[in-house]
Protein backbone atom coordinates (compact mmCIF):
# COMPACT_ATOMS: atom_id res chain seq x y z
CA UNK A 1 0.00 0.00 0.00
CA UNK A 2 1.18 3.66 -0.63
CA UNK A 3 0.74 6.97 0.76
CA UNK A 4 1.68 10.31 1.01
CA UNK A 5 3.22 11.59 3.89
CA UNK A 6 2.44 14.42 6.16
CA UNK A 7 4.32 17.14 5.97
CA UNK A 8 3.69 18.06 9.75
CA UNK A 9 5.24 21.71 9.36
CA UNK A 10 2.56 22.43 6.61
CA UNK A 11 -0.49 20.29 8.14
CA UNK A 12 -0.04 22.66 11.46
CA UNK A 13 0.06 25.62 9.74
CA UNK A 14 -3.09 24.82 8.58
CA UNK A 15 -4.45 24.96 12.51
CA UNK A 16 -4.38 28.34 13.90
CA UNK A 17 -4.88 26.94 17.64
CA UNK A 18 -2.05 24.97 17.60
CA UNK A 19 0.52 28.24 17.18
CA UNK A 20 -1.02 29.82 20.55
CA UNK A 21 0.32 29.25 24.26
CA UNK A 22 -1.22 27.98 27.45
CA UNK A 23 0.23 29.21 30.67
CA UNK A 24 2.94 30.78 29.22
CA UNK A 25 3.97 27.49 26.98
CA UNK A 26 2.78 26.39 23.20
CA UNK A 27 0.25 24.36 23.54
CA UNK A 28 0.52 20.66 23.51
CA UNK A 29 -2.96 19.73 22.37
CA UNK A 30 -3.83 15.84 23.21
CA UNK A 31 -7.45 16.26 23.78
CA UNK A 32 -8.17 15.10 20.18
CA UNK A 33 -10.56 11.94 21.06
CA UNK A 34 -13.00 14.74 23.12
CA UNK A 35 -12.66 17.33 20.12
CA UNK A 36 -10.37 17.74 17.24
CA UNK A 37 -8.95 21.34 15.97
CA UNK A 38 -10.34 22.93 12.64
CA UNK A 39 -7.72 24.37 10.22
CA UNK A 40 -8.43 27.37 8.50
CA UNK A 41 -9.84 26.32 5.44
CA UNK A 42 -12.73 24.88 7.75
CA UNK A 43 -13.39 28.47 9.20
CA UNK A 44 -12.90 29.95 6.35
CA UNK A 45 -16.19 27.86 5.36
CA UNK A 46 -17.81 29.13 8.44
CA UNK A 47 -16.79 32.50 7.95
CA UNK A 48 -17.71 32.81 4.24
CA UNK A 49 -21.78 31.55 4.87
CA UNK A 50 -22.32 34.29 7.26
CA UNK A 51 -20.71 36.61 4.92
CA UNK A 52 -21.81 35.94 1.80
CA UNK A 53 -24.85 33.60 1.50
CA UNK A 54 -26.42 33.66 5.15
CA UNK A 55 -30.35 32.44 4.77
CA UNK A 56 -32.56 29.94 5.72
CA UNK A 57 -32.93 26.56 3.75
CA UNK A 58 -35.31 24.19 1.36
CA UNK A 59 -38.04 27.02 1.54
CA UNK A 60 -37.14 30.40 0.31
CA UNK A 61 -37.40 31.17 -3.58
CA UNK A 62 -34.83 34.11 -2.96
CA UNK A 63 -31.15 33.67 -4.61
CA UNK A 64 -29.32 33.45 -1.12
CA UNK A 65 -31.72 30.78 -0.09
CA UNK A 66 -31.20 29.16 -2.72
CA UNK A 67 -27.50 29.32 -2.60
CA UNK A 68 -27.51 28.18 1.24
CA UNK A 69 -29.85 24.91 0.31
CA UNK A 70 -27.15 23.80 -2.63
CA UNK A 71 -24.11 24.11 -0.54
CA UNK A 72 -25.83 22.33 2.88
CA UNK A 73 -27.18 19.71 0.15
CA UNK A 74 -23.86 19.33 -1.48
CA UNK A 75 -22.30 19.04 2.15
CA UNK A 76 -24.82 15.72 1.92
CA UNK A 77 -23.57 14.68 -0.87
CA UNK A 78 -20.08 14.86 0.33
CA UNK A 79 -20.47 13.18 3.55
CA UNK A 80 -22.63 10.59 1.30
CA UNK A 81 -19.75 9.57 -0.60
CA UNK A 82 -17.45 9.59 2.17
CA UNK A 83 -19.22 6.80 4.03
CA UNK A 84 -20.23 5.13 0.66
CA UNK A 85 -23.98 5.50 1.66
CA UNK A 86 -26.43 4.14 -1.16
CA UNK A 87 -28.50 7.29 -1.41
CA UNK A 88 -28.28 11.01 -0.26
CA UNK A 89 -31.26 11.00 2.07
CA UNK A 90 -29.64 7.99 4.21
CA UNK A 91 -27.60 10.90 5.84
CA UNK A 92 -29.65 12.43 8.50
CA UNK A 93 -27.68 15.92 9.93
CA UNK A 94 -28.13 16.26 13.59
CA UNK A 95 -26.83 18.07 16.41
CA UNK A 96 -24.39 15.06 17.04
CA UNK A 97 -23.37 11.63 17.84
CA UNK A 98 -25.77 11.54 20.81
CA UNK A 99 -28.81 13.25 18.83
CA UNK A 100 -28.17 10.81 15.91
CA UNK A 101 -28.44 7.77 18.76
CA UNK A 102 -31.61 9.02 20.43
CA UNK A 103 -33.59 9.15 17.14
CA UNK A 104 -33.00 5.41 16.55
CA UNK A 105 -33.53 4.68 20.34
CA UNK A 106 -36.64 7.01 20.55
CA UNK A 107 -37.77 5.38 17.65
CA UNK A 108 -37.45 1.60 18.28
CA UNK A 109 -39.62 2.25 21.11
CA UNK A 110 -42.52 1.97 18.53
CA UNK A 111 -40.74 -1.55 17.24
CA UNK A 112 -40.13 -3.04 20.70
CA UNK A 113 -41.67 -5.27 22.95
CA UNK A 114 -41.13 -7.36 26.24
CA UNK A 115 -39.58 -9.71 26.21
CA UNK A 116 -37.22 -8.25 22.79
CA UNK A 117 -33.17 -7.80 23.81
CA UNK A 118 -30.65 -5.40 23.43
CA UNK A 119 -27.04 -6.24 22.86
CA UNK A 120 -23.99 -3.15 23.90
CA UNK A 121 -20.70 -3.39 24.48
CA UNK A 122 -18.67 -2.77 28.06
CA UNK A 123 -16.99 -0.39 26.42
CA UNK A 124 -19.98 2.00 25.44
CA UNK A 125 -19.31 5.72 25.95
CA UNK A 126 -22.25 6.67 28.27
CA UNK A 127 -23.97 8.29 24.92
CA UNK A 128 -24.37 4.76 23.45
CA UNK A 129 -25.72 3.16 26.80
CA UNK A 130 -28.58 5.69 28.55
CA UNK A 131 -30.73 6.73 25.41
CA UNK A 132 -31.02 2.52 25.44
CA UNK A 133 -31.75 2.06 29.22
CA UNK A 134 -33.95 4.56 28.80
CA UNK A 135 -35.84 2.52 25.67
CA UNK A 136 -35.64 -0.89 27.95
CA UNK A 137 -37.42 0.95 30.58
CA UNK A 138 -40.44 2.01 28.09
CA UNK A 139 -40.50 -1.17 26.37
CA UNK A 140 -39.76 -3.95 28.77
CA UNK A 141 -37.17 -4.76 26.54
CA UNK A 142 -33.75 -6.61 27.91
CA UNK A 143 -30.80 -5.24 27.58
CA UNK A 144 -27.74 -7.45 27.41
CA UNK A 145 -23.86 -6.50 27.97
CA UNK A 146 -20.78 -7.88 26.02
CA UNK A 147 -17.91 -8.14 28.55
CA UNK A 148 -14.40 -7.07 28.24
CA UNK A 149 -11.18 -8.27 28.63
CA UNK A 150 -7.97 -7.21 30.40
CA UNK A 151 -6.33 -5.93 27.45
CA UNK A 152 -9.25 -4.04 26.69
CA UNK A 153 -11.31 -6.14 23.76
CA UNK A 154 -14.31 -7.40 23.53
CA UNK A 155 -14.85 -11.17 24.36
CA UNK A 156 -16.61 -12.63 21.21
CA UNK A 157 -17.35 -16.09 22.78
CA UNK A 158 -19.61 -14.11 25.08
CA UNK A 159 -20.99 -12.05 22.31
CA UNK A 160 -21.96 -15.73 20.36
CA UNK A 161 -23.84 -16.65 23.64
CA UNK A 162 -25.76 -13.24 23.89
CA UNK A 163 -27.33 -13.59 20.86
CA UNK A 164 -30.52 -15.55 19.76
CA UNK A 165 -34.15 -15.08 17.80
CA UNK A 166 -34.99 -12.38 20.54
CA UNK A 167 -32.05 -9.82 19.72
CA UNK A 168 -33.51 -7.17 17.88
CA UNK A 169 -30.93 -4.10 18.00
CA UNK A 170 -27.19 -4.28 19.05
CA UNK A 171 -24.96 -1.37 19.76
CA UNK A 172 -21.70 -0.70 19.55
CA UNK A 173 -18.69 1.73 19.53
CA UNK A 174 -16.29 1.48 16.29
CA UNK A 175 -13.68 2.49 18.63
CA UNK A 176 -13.89 2.83 22.28
CA UNK A 177 -13.66 6.38 22.94
CA UNK A 178 -11.34 5.67 26.74
CA UNK A 179 -9.41 2.83 25.57
CA UNK A 180 -8.42 3.55 21.82
CA UNK A 181 -9.71 -0.29 20.93
CA UNK A 182 -10.40 -1.06 17.71
CA UNK A 183 -14.05 -3.44 17.96
CA UNK A 184 -14.19 -5.83 15.14
CA UNK A 185 -17.63 -4.73 14.11
CA UNK A 186 -17.97 -6.93 10.55
CA UNK A 187 -17.83 -9.94 12.89
CA UNK A 188 -20.36 -7.90 14.82
CA UNK A 189 -22.73 -7.32 12.02
CA UNK A 190 -22.20 -10.57 10.26
CA UNK A 191 -23.19 -12.51 13.43
CA UNK A 192 -25.83 -9.68 14.55
CA UNK A 193 -27.63 -10.03 10.82
CA UNK A 194 -27.30 -13.89 11.34
CA UNK A 195 -30.05 -14.17 14.27
CA UNK A 196 -32.13 -11.40 11.93
CA UNK A 197 -30.36 -8.27 14.68
CA UNK A 198 -29.96 -4.67 13.17
CA UNK A 199 -26.88 -3.06 14.43
CA UNK A 200 -25.70 0.53 15.40
CA UNK A 201 -22.04 1.60 15.00
CA UNK A 202 -20.82 4.37 16.68
CA UNK A 203 -18.34 6.14 14.82
CA UNK A 204 -17.51 9.43 16.49
CA UNK A 205 -14.14 7.71 17.91
CA UNK A 206 -13.48 5.74 14.45
CA UNK A 207 -14.61 8.18 12.19
CA UNK A 208 -11.17 10.71 12.80
CA UNK A 209 -9.04 8.19 12.06
CA UNK A 210 -10.85 5.27 9.94
CA UNK A 211 -12.98 5.65 7.01
CA UNK A 212 -15.81 3.21 7.08
CA UNK A 213 -17.74 2.01 4.44
CA UNK A 214 -21.35 1.52 5.22
CA UNK A 215 -22.32 -0.52 2.41
CA UNK A 216 -19.24 -3.10 2.47
CA UNK A 217 -19.66 -3.75 6.13
CA UNK A 218 -23.60 -4.02 5.68
CA UNK A 219 -24.26 -1.62 8.51
CA UNK A 220 -27.66 -0.93 9.24
CA UNK A 221 -27.13 2.62 11.48
CA UNK A 222 -24.07 4.64 11.54
CA UNK A 223 -23.59 7.66 13.46
CA UNK A 224 -20.49 10.49 14.28
CA UNK A 225 -20.06 13.83 15.24
CA UNK A 226 -18.25 16.38 12.72
CA UNK A 227 -16.37 18.16 15.93
CA UNK A 228 -14.11 14.93 16.00
CA UNK A 229 -13.34 15.53 12.00
CA UNK A 230 -11.92 18.81 12.29
CA UNK A 231 -15.39 20.08 11.65
CA UNK A 232 -17.32 22.78 13.52
CA UNK A 233 -19.04 21.31 16.92
CA UNK A 234 -23.17 21.03 16.80
CA UNK A 235 -22.60 18.87 13.87
CA UNK A 236 -23.22 15.31 13.15
CA UNK A 237 -24.93 12.33 11.00
CA UNK A 238 -27.05 9.56 11.58
CA UNK A 239 -26.79 7.11 8.85
CA UNK A 240 -29.41 4.25 8.34
CA UNK A 241 -30.43 2.13 5.69
CA UNK A 242 -33.51 3.77 3.67
CA UNK A 243 -35.91 0.94 4.86
CA UNK A 244 -35.13 1.31 8.13
CA UNK A 245 -35.41 5.04 9.00
CA UNK A 246 -38.38 5.04 6.95
CA UNK A 247 -39.85 2.66 9.63
CA UNK A 248 -38.73 5.03 11.95
CA UNK A 249 -41.24 7.17 13.75
CA UNK A 250 -40.44 10.94 13.39
CA UNK A 251 -37.91 11.93 16.72
CA UNK A 252 -39.00 15.65 16.75
CA UNK A 253 -42.17 17.60 15.52
CA UNK A 254 -41.71 20.98 13.80
CA UNK A 255 -41.60 22.47 10.88
CA UNK A 256 -39.26 21.09 7.54
CA UNK A 257 -40.13 17.45 8.82
CA UNK A 258 -43.93 17.49 7.35
CA UNK A 259 -45.40 16.94 3.95
CA UNK A 260 -49.02 18.05 4.98
CA UNK A 261 -49.94 19.61 7.83
CA UNK A 262 -53.97 20.21 9.19
CA UNK A 263 -55.24 19.82 12.69
CA UNK A 264 -57.03 16.32 11.71
CA UNK A 265 -54.10 14.82 10.32
CA UNK A 266 -50.07 15.32 9.64
CA UNK A 267 -48.38 13.46 6.97
CA UNK A 268 -44.63 13.68 7.57
CA UNK A 269 -42.00 14.46 4.92
CA UNK A 270 -40.08 11.91 2.96
CA UNK A 271 -36.40 11.04 4.02
CA UNK A 272 -33.87 12.71 5.07
CA UNK A 273 -36.09 15.77 6.28
CA UNK A 274 -38.63 13.55 8.72
CA UNK A 275 -35.87 13.66 11.01
CA UNK A 276 -34.46 17.06 10.39
CA UNK A 277 -37.02 19.54 11.83
CA UNK A 278 -36.85 22.81 12.74
CA UNK A 279 -33.80 25.00 11.35
CA UNK A 280 -30.76 23.05 11.36
CA UNK A 281 -27.34 24.22 11.97
CA UNK A 282 -26.59 25.58 8.34
CA UNK A 283 -23.19 26.61 8.98
CA UNK A 284 -22.11 23.46 10.64
CA UNK A 285 -23.93 21.10 7.98
CA UNK A 286 -21.91 22.85 5.42
CA UNK A 287 -18.77 22.94 7.42
CA UNK A 288 -18.78 19.23 8.31
CA UNK A 289 -18.74 19.01 4.30
CA UNK A 290 -15.49 20.98 3.95
CA UNK A 291 -14.03 19.15 7.03
CA UNK A 292 -14.31 15.87 5.31
CA UNK A 293 -13.14 17.28 1.91
CA UNK A 294 -10.09 18.74 4.30
CA UNK A 295 -9.18 15.54 5.88
CA UNK A 296 -9.78 13.58 2.13
CA UNK A 297 -7.52 15.90 0.48
CA UNK A 298 -4.54 14.81 3.20
CA UNK A 299 -5.61 11.13 3.27
CA UNK A 300 -6.79 8.76 5.59
CA UNK A 301 -4.30 6.00 5.04
CA UNK A 302 -1.58 8.86 5.32
CA UNK A 303 -3.83 10.30 8.98
CA UNK A 304 -3.94 6.52 9.91
CA UNK A 305 -0.24 5.42 9.21
CA UNK A 306 1.30 8.58 10.65
CA UNK A 307 -1.00 8.63 13.65
CA UNK A 308 -0.23 4.94 14.48
CA UNK A 309 3.67 5.90 14.02
CA UNK A 310 3.11 8.48 17.00
CA UNK A 311 1.16 5.91 19.41
CA UNK A 312 3.99 3.09 18.87
CA UNK A 313 6.71 5.61 19.61
CA UNK A 314 4.34 7.14 22.92
CA UNK A 315 3.17 3.52 24.10
CA UNK A 316 7.13 2.87 23.72
CA UNK A 317 8.61 5.94 25.92
CA UNK A 318 5.32 5.13 28.44
CA UNK A 319 6.34 2.10 28.98
CA UNK A 320 9.96 3.50 30.25
CA UNK A 321 8.42 5.60 32.80
CA UNK A 322 8.37 4.08 35.86
CA UNK A 323 4.81 3.24 37.89
CA UNK A 324 3.31 4.05 34.20
CA UNK A 325 0.38 1.13 34.07
CA UNK A 326 -1.74 1.83 30.55
CA UNK A 327 -5.36 1.11 30.32
CA UNK A 328 -6.28 -1.16 26.80
CA UNK A 329 -3.55 -3.20 24.64
CA UNK A 330 -5.87 -4.07 22.42
CA UNK A 331 -3.53 -5.44 19.10
CA UNK A 332 -5.65 -2.84 16.58
CA UNK A 333 -5.86 0.38 18.15
CA UNK A 334 -6.23 4.09 17.31
CA UNK A 335 -3.84 7.11 18.61
CA UNK A 336 -5.14 6.81 22.52
CA UNK A 337 -3.26 6.57 25.55
CA UNK A 338 -5.23 5.81 28.54
CA UNK A 339 -2.75 5.43 31.60
CA UNK A 340 -2.13 6.00 35.36
CA UNK A 341 0.92 6.42 37.54
CA UNK A 342 0.65 4.44 40.55
CA UNK A 343 0.10 6.43 44.37
CA UNK A 344 -1.30 9.22 41.98
CA UNK A 345 -4.78 10.37 41.23
CA UNK A 346 -4.94 11.06 37.34
CA UNK A 347 -6.61 14.65 38.39
CA UNK A 348 -3.30 15.40 39.96
CA UNK A 349 -1.07 14.49 36.43
CA UNK A 350 -3.61 16.24 34.48
CA UNK A 351 -3.74 19.43 36.56
CA UNK A 352 0.22 19.65 36.45
CA UNK A 353 0.64 18.95 32.76
CA UNK A 354 -1.68 21.67 32.08
CA UNK A 355 0.15 24.05 33.92
CA UNK A 356 3.24 23.08 31.47
CA UNK A 357 0.91 23.95 28.59
CA UNK A 358 -0.48 20.23 27.68
CA UNK A 359 -3.93 19.30 27.15
CA UNK A 360 -4.74 15.95 28.15
CA UNK A 361 -8.30 14.27 29.62
CA UNK A 362 -8.08 12.97 32.75
CA UNK A 363 -11.02 11.72 34.66
CA UNK A 364 -13.55 8.65 33.51
CA UNK A 365 -14.13 9.24 29.74
CA UNK A 366 -17.77 9.33 29.84
CA UNK A 367 -17.58 5.67 30.58
CA UNK A 368 -17.88 4.59 33.61
CA UNK A 369 -18.24 1.21 33.39
CA UNK A 370 -14.89 0.35 31.96
CA UNK A 371 -13.25 2.18 34.91
CA UNK A 372 -15.58 0.27 36.92
CA UNK A 373 -13.91 -2.97 35.30
CA UNK A 374 -10.32 -1.40 35.88
CA UNK A 375 -11.55 -0.40 39.33
CA UNK A 376 -10.01 2.81 38.79
CA UNK A 377 -11.28 6.49 39.21
CA UNK A 378 -10.29 7.60 36.16
CA UNK A 379 -7.16 7.92 33.59
CA UNK A 380 -5.00 10.56 32.13
CA UNK A 381 -5.91 10.04 28.11
CA UNK A 382 -3.81 11.56 25.74
CA UNK A 383 -5.23 11.35 22.19
CA UNK A 384 -3.15 11.90 18.96
CA UNK A 385 -4.03 13.62 15.76
CA UNK A 386 -2.09 13.45 12.43
CA UNK A 387 -1.52 17.25 13.36
CA UNK A 388 0.73 16.39 16.47
CA UNK A 389 3.89 15.63 16.44
CA UNK A 390 6.86 13.50 18.25
CA UNK A 391 8.32 16.33 19.32
CA UNK A 392 5.00 17.18 21.05
CA UNK A 393 4.93 13.81 22.77
CA UNK A 394 8.62 14.06 24.35
CA UNK A 395 7.34 17.39 25.65
CA UNK A 396 4.54 15.67 27.09
CA UNK A 397 7.12 13.07 28.54
CA UNK A 398 9.50 15.63 30.58
CA UNK A 399 6.37 17.36 31.68
CA UNK A 400 4.77 14.10 33.21
CA UNK A 401 8.19 13.50 34.69
CA UNK A 402 8.03 16.16 36.26
CA UNK A 403 4.25 15.70 37.59
CA UNK A 404 5.33 12.67 39.22
CA UNK A 405 8.30 14.07 40.92
CA UNK A 406 6.36 17.20 42.55
CA UNK A 407 3.11 14.50 43.34
CA UNK A 408 5.07 11.39 44.55
CA UNK B 1 -6.12 35.26 64.73
CA UNK B 2 -9.68 36.31 62.90
CA UNK B 3 -10.69 34.51 59.24
CA UNK B 4 -9.72 37.85 57.62
CA UNK B 5 -6.40 37.67 59.26
CA UNK B 6 -5.79 34.06 58.21
CA UNK B 7 -6.86 34.53 54.58
CA UNK B 8 -4.74 38.20 54.20
CA UNK B 9 -1.73 35.69 55.66
CA UNK B 10 -2.61 32.93 52.84
CA UNK B 11 -2.97 35.86 50.40
CA UNK B 12 0.53 36.86 50.86
CA UNK B 13 2.12 33.44 50.81
CA UNK B 14 0.48 32.97 47.61
CA UNK B 15 2.03 36.24 46.17
CA UNK B 16 5.79 35.16 47.44
CA UNK B 17 5.88 32.83 44.62
CA UNK B 18 6.93 33.57 41.33
CA UNK B 19 4.93 31.46 39.31
CA UNK B 20 2.01 28.30 39.09
CA UNK B 21 4.26 25.73 39.34
CA UNK B 22 5.79 27.32 42.28
CA UNK B 23 2.37 27.55 44.21
CA UNK B 24 1.21 23.90 42.78
CA UNK B 25 3.95 22.54 44.47
CA UNK B 26 3.27 24.62 47.67
CA UNK B 27 -0.49 22.90 47.92
CA UNK B 28 0.98 19.35 46.99
CA UNK B 29 3.49 19.70 50.44
CA UNK B 30 -0.15 21.33 52.34
CA UNK B 31 -1.95 18.25 50.81
CA UNK B 32 0.45 16.09 52.80
CA UNK B 33 -0.17 17.76 56.22
CA UNK B 34 -3.85 18.08 55.89
CA UNK B 35 -5.41 16.88 59.25
CA UNK B 36 -6.76 13.61 57.98
CA UNK B 37 -10.02 12.47 59.09
CA UNK B 38 -10.83 9.78 60.97
CA UNK B 39 -11.86 6.87 59.58
CA UNK B 40 -14.73 6.84 60.82
CA UNK B 41 -15.93 9.74 59.50
CA UNK B 42 -14.93 8.70 55.95
CA UNK B 43 -18.48 7.77 55.19
CA UNK B 44 -20.07 7.99 51.62
CA UNK B 45 -22.70 10.85 53.81
CA UNK B 46 -19.42 12.62 54.06
CA UNK B 47 -18.58 13.09 50.50
CA UNK B 48 -19.15 16.54 49.02
CA UNK B 49 -20.78 16.22 45.65
CA UNK B 50 -20.08 18.02 42.69
CA UNK B 51 -16.01 17.29 43.03
CA UNK B 52 -14.72 14.99 40.77
CA UNK B 53 -12.38 13.70 42.99
CA UNK B 54 -13.81 12.72 46.52
CA UNK B 55 -13.56 14.77 49.04
CA UNK B 56 -14.46 13.82 52.73
CA UNK B 57 -14.96 16.49 55.39
CA UNK B 58 -15.90 16.42 58.91
CA UNK B 59 -17.01 18.74 61.27
CA UNK B 60 -17.20 18.96 64.79
CA UNK B 61 -17.89 21.71 67.55
CA UNK B 62 -15.48 21.97 70.81
CA UNK B 63 -15.96 25.17 73.42
CA UNK B 64 -17.98 26.85 70.19
CA UNK B 65 -15.55 26.20 67.57
CA UNK B 66 -15.79 24.24 64.86
CA UNK B 67 -13.21 21.92 63.80
CA UNK B 68 -12.84 20.51 60.05
CA UNK B 69 -10.87 17.39 59.27
CA UNK B 70 -10.94 16.28 55.46
CA UNK B 71 -9.30 13.71 53.18
CA UNK B 72 -9.46 13.55 49.52
CA UNK B 73 -7.70 11.13 46.89
CA UNK B 74 -6.31 13.10 44.79
CA UNK B 75 -3.39 15.40 46.42
CA UNK B 76 -3.80 18.63 44.74
CA UNK B 77 -7.49 18.95 46.23
CA UNK B 78 -6.33 17.78 49.47
CA UNK B 79 -4.08 20.92 49.41
CA UNK B 80 -7.19 23.31 48.49
CA UNK B 81 -9.11 21.95 51.21
CA UNK B 82 -6.38 22.16 53.89
CA UNK B 83 -6.28 25.93 53.00
CA UNK B 84 -9.94 26.04 53.04
CA UNK B 85 -9.43 24.33 56.80
CA UNK B 86 -6.51 26.77 57.20
CA UNK B 87 -9.06 29.87 57.06
CA UNK B 88 -12.25 28.06 58.62
CA UNK B 89 -10.80 25.58 61.01
CA UNK B 90 -11.03 26.73 64.57
CA UNK B 91 -13.49 29.48 64.62
CA UNK B 92 -17.17 30.35 66.05
CA UNK B 93 -19.87 29.39 63.52
CA UNK B 94 -20.97 32.88 62.88
CA UNK B 95 -17.51 34.09 62.23
CA UNK B 96 -17.32 31.25 59.43
CA UNK B 97 -21.06 32.11 57.97
CA UNK B 98 -20.06 36.20 58.07
CA UNK B 99 -16.71 35.43 56.87
CA UNK B 100 -16.02 36.15 52.92
CA UNK B 101 -14.10 33.92 50.62
CA UNK B 102 -12.64 36.73 48.34
CA UNK B 103 -9.20 35.55 48.88
CA UNK B 104 -9.66 32.47 46.61
CA UNK B 105 -10.10 35.27 43.75
CA UNK B 106 -6.76 37.27 45.55
CA UNK B 107 -4.88 34.37 44.97
CA UNK B 108 -6.02 33.53 41.74
CA UNK B 109 -6.85 30.02 42.63
CA UNK B 110 -9.69 29.24 40.30
CA UNK B 111 -8.31 30.51 37.21
CA UNK B 112 -5.77 28.15 37.41
CA UNK B 113 -7.97 25.06 38.34
CA UNK B 114 -9.62 23.13 36.02
CA UNK B 115 -13.10 24.27 35.28
CA UNK B 116 -14.66 20.63 37.60
CA UNK B 117 -11.97 21.84 39.84
CA UNK B 118 -12.96 25.28 40.53
CA UNK B 119 -16.56 23.82 40.67
CA UNK B 120 -15.39 21.45 43.64
CA UNK B 121 -13.96 24.46 44.85
CA UNK B 122 -17.20 26.14 45.19
CA UNK B 123 -18.77 23.23 46.44
CA UNK B 124 -15.97 22.91 49.58
CA UNK B 125 -16.86 26.14 50.73
CA UNK B 126 -20.63 25.48 50.21
CA UNK B 127 -20.07 22.39 52.27
CA UNK B 128 -18.00 24.48 55.11
CA UNK B 129 -20.85 27.66 55.42
CA UNK B 130 -23.73 24.74 55.60
CA UNK B 131 -21.98 22.86 58.79
CA UNK B 132 -21.76 26.62 59.85
CA UNK B 133 -25.11 27.05 59.79
CA UNK B 134 -26.79 23.35 61.15
CA UNK B 135 -24.09 24.18 64.26
CA UNK B 136 -25.28 27.61 64.22
CA UNK B 137 -28.13 26.27 65.25
CA UNK B 138 -27.66 24.21 67.95
CA UNK B 139 -25.67 26.61 69.48
CA UNK B 140 -28.90 29.12 69.49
Amino acid sequence: MTYKEIDSKKVRADFPILSREVNGQPLVYFDNAATSQTPQQVIDVIVDYYSRYNANIHRGVHRLSQEATDAYELARQTIQTHFNAAKAHEIILTSGTTHAINIVASGYAALLKEGDELVVSAMEHHSNIVPWQMLCEKTGAQLKVIPMTQLGTLDMDAYDALLNKNTKLVFVNHVSNALGTVNPIEEIITKAHAVGAKVLVDGAQAAPHIKADVQALDIDFYVTSAHKLCGPTGVGMLYGKQDLLNALPPYQGGGEMIAEVTFAKTTYADLPHKFEAGTPNIAGGIAFGAALDYMNEIGFEAIAAFENELLVYATNELEQVEGVQIYGQAPEKTAVLSFNVKGIHPYDLGSILDQMGIAVRTGHHCAQPIMDFYQIPGTVRASFSFYNTKEEIDRMLVALKRAISMLQ
Amino acid sequence: MTIQEIQDEIVEEFNLFEDWMQRYEYMIELGKSLPLIAPEFKTDDNIIKGCQSKVWVHAELKDNQLLFSADSDAIITKGIIAILIRAFSNQHPKDILDADTNFIDQIGLKEHLSPTRANGLVSMIKQIKLYAIAFQTQLN
